[in-house]
């Protein structure tokens, strides 16, 4: 079996060429709802902060988990619902 | 390999084709609104899959935390005021990095509670995450602390800053061999998390309010790479991808607004902008002060614009702090009744955020084709009979063309003054954040309005009613 470390930097690199070709060229008047998009999916954390918190190794790594948890669904919900809201504002 | 494992690996693979298609659908204003909501979709399946996951042992915290996020992320959402979008997206930006750093920090704690071995390959995935991620909790909180004005936005500087900043990296990994010296000596570790705090701190500090745009862009890029970190340290490919998107997406943005300024990212980072430089400035202060501005009072000014054949409109900062984008939307209707061609140029580092101007407009019901990028308008401004400046100062200054001794030279800016009118609205003659004086504000065809944008606007709108 490959390292996991490894397995994980080729797919970091290959999935950040993937995002600059993806979001090059994005016109101005975007900038705004792409970050806050982006940023509502850099909230992907909880998944990291549910298998802490639900896995009751010991009590302090629930409560660290907990606490993770409640801080990327912020994230999540927030970063999700006020990009959809910008972005119902924009006409034509 | 059983099959839920299977179905799990499957689905994180269903959600970061969501998150990538979503991020492409981002791109084009006809489909951005979609793109949202796939992304959105393919976070809900990455957390539901999740919680099917047999690790799993105890749903009712679980649930209960994720019910309380989900609530103050809903009201947030709908309360907060377009014009304080970027602290909220700062703000966003941190609790993103806040949950992958606790994930950091939880993962040591089970290791050394378990008394699992530690590889060296594990403990610094461990160490950049949790740097990483307090980094952009404790930068986003300063930026968020700026922006809404609860820190001066002013660069902070003291002495020694380099050097403290340097002592405080070299202390960092000092900690950090100490950690893989001995893994259960816990203070050492919680030593190494308030380092990391104290190093997002000092890195927001010392930079300006005109450079937010830049900041804010390089914390989404930093939570991003934070989730990333996550990802390694649970051994989760979705986080490593979606945390790589996100970064590459900052990155690119935070490129664009560097270019927008003509200055390297190291030099928005750390120079202290306009702090440095006041004593420059200093001097084309005193010279500027012997000239004389010419101002005009809103009926003079409402004739101008009603009488114009083209104005193009430049918000700024300005507008979004009076909250003036109804007002200067209303204006534009009124002169639009009366046969203008009414146009908006916006500069790309007008504001505190990339695109701005452009959210705040849309929200005043702007259409968005009539919104023009800088390259697009500036031709145009020659044949444009009057400039209209809403609270915008530094990306108007024509310094940034013709002098090159000044802090903005090389700056890419609007050319409101190629315009055969320019009237400024503007509360005073006050620097902007870049801290230098404006040489618009004197030319002859320069016309000051001083005022809050939201009263003088109201008064032109009330004047240009009666023609």
């Amino acid at each position: 079996m490959t390292d996991p470390i490894l397995v994980g930097l080729i797919i970091f690199v290959l999935a950040s060429f993937v995002g600059f070709e993806v979001i090059n060229k994005v016109p101005p008047t975007l900038h705004t709802p792409l970050m806050s998009g982006s940023n509502a999916i850099s909230g992907i954390a909880v998944i990291g902060a549910l298998l802490m918190a639900g896995s009751g190794h010991t009590p302090l790594t629930v409560a660290l988990g907990f606490v993770a948890t409640v801080l990327a669904t912020v994230n999540v919900v927030g970063g999700f619902l006020v990009t959809d809201r910008m972005l119902q504002m924009f006409k034509r | 390999m059983d099959w839920i494992t299977r179905i799990e690996e499957l689905s994180y693979l269903a959600a970061a084709a969501l998150f990538i298609v979503g991020l492409k659908q981002l791109g084009s204003p006809a489909t951005a609104r979609q793109g949202n909501r796939l992304a959105a979709l393919g976070m809900f399946l990455a957390i539901v899959v999740t919680l099917l996951d047999r690790q799993i042992i105890s749903f009712t915290g679980i649930l209960a935390a994720i019910g309380l996020g989900s609530l103050i992320g809903a009201v947030a959402a709908y309360k907060v005021e377009m014009t304080a979008m970027p602290q909220m997206v700062g703000l966003l930006n941190g609790l993103g990095g806040a949950a992958s750093a606790l994930v950091g920090i939880g993962e040591f704690c089970r290791i050394v509670a378990v008394g699992d071995p530690l590889p060296l390959s594990t403990l610094v995935t461990i160490i950049l995450g949790v740097l990483i991620g307090g980094v952009t909790l404790t930068g986003s909180l300063v930026a968020f602390g700026k922006l809404q004005g609860l820190i001066s936005g002013t660069p902070v500087i003291f002495p020694m800053q380099q050097g403290i900043n340097l002592g405080l990296l070299l202390a960092f990994l000092a900690t950090s061999v100490l950690i893989w010296l001995d893994p259960a000596q816990m203070g050492v570790f919680w030593g190494l998390v308030a380092l990391s705090s104290l190093l997002g701190i000092l890195f927001v500090l010392p930079i300006g309010g005109a450079d937010m745009p830049v900041v804010i862009s390089l914390l989404n890029s930093l939570s991003g790479l934070a989730a990333s970190a996550a990802g390694f340290i649970v051994g989760n490919s979705m986080l490593i991808i979606a945390g790589a998107l996100v970064g590459a997406s900052g990155l690119i943005l935070t490129q664009i607004m560097c270019k927008a300024m003509n200055r390297s990212l190291a030099n928005v980072l750390f120079s202290g902008f306009g702090g440095g430089s006041s004593q420059a400035a200093g001097g084309g202060l005193s010279a500027a002060t012997a000239k004389s501005v010419r101002t005009i009072d809103p009926e003079e000014s409402a004739m101008m614009l009603g009488y114009a054949k083209s104005v193009v409109i430049v918000p700024g900062y300005g507008m979004a702090v009076a909250q003036a984008q109804h007002s200067v939307k209303e204006l534009a209707d009124q002169l639009e009744r009366l046969g203008v061609e009414v146009k908006y140029a916006i500069h790309p580092v007008a504001g505190r955020m990339p695109g701005h101007m452009n959210v705040l407009l849309a929200e005043a019901n702007v259409p968005y084709p009539q919104l023009k990028d800088m390259e697009d308008i500036n031709p145009e401004f020659e044949h444009v009979d009057v400039a209209l400046v809403i609270g915008a100062n530094d990306v108007v200054n024509p310094a940034a063309r013709t002098n090159p001794g000044s802090p903005v030279y090389g700056m890419p800016i609007l050319d409101v003054d190629r315009a055969h009118h320019t009237i400024v609205i503007k509360r005073s003659l006050s620097p902007g954040f870049a801290g230098i004086d404006n040489e618009l504000f004197y030319k002859d065809k320069t016309l000051m309005m001083f005022g809050s944008a939201k009263e003088v606007l109201n008064n032109l709108i009330a004047e240009v009613k009666h023609l």
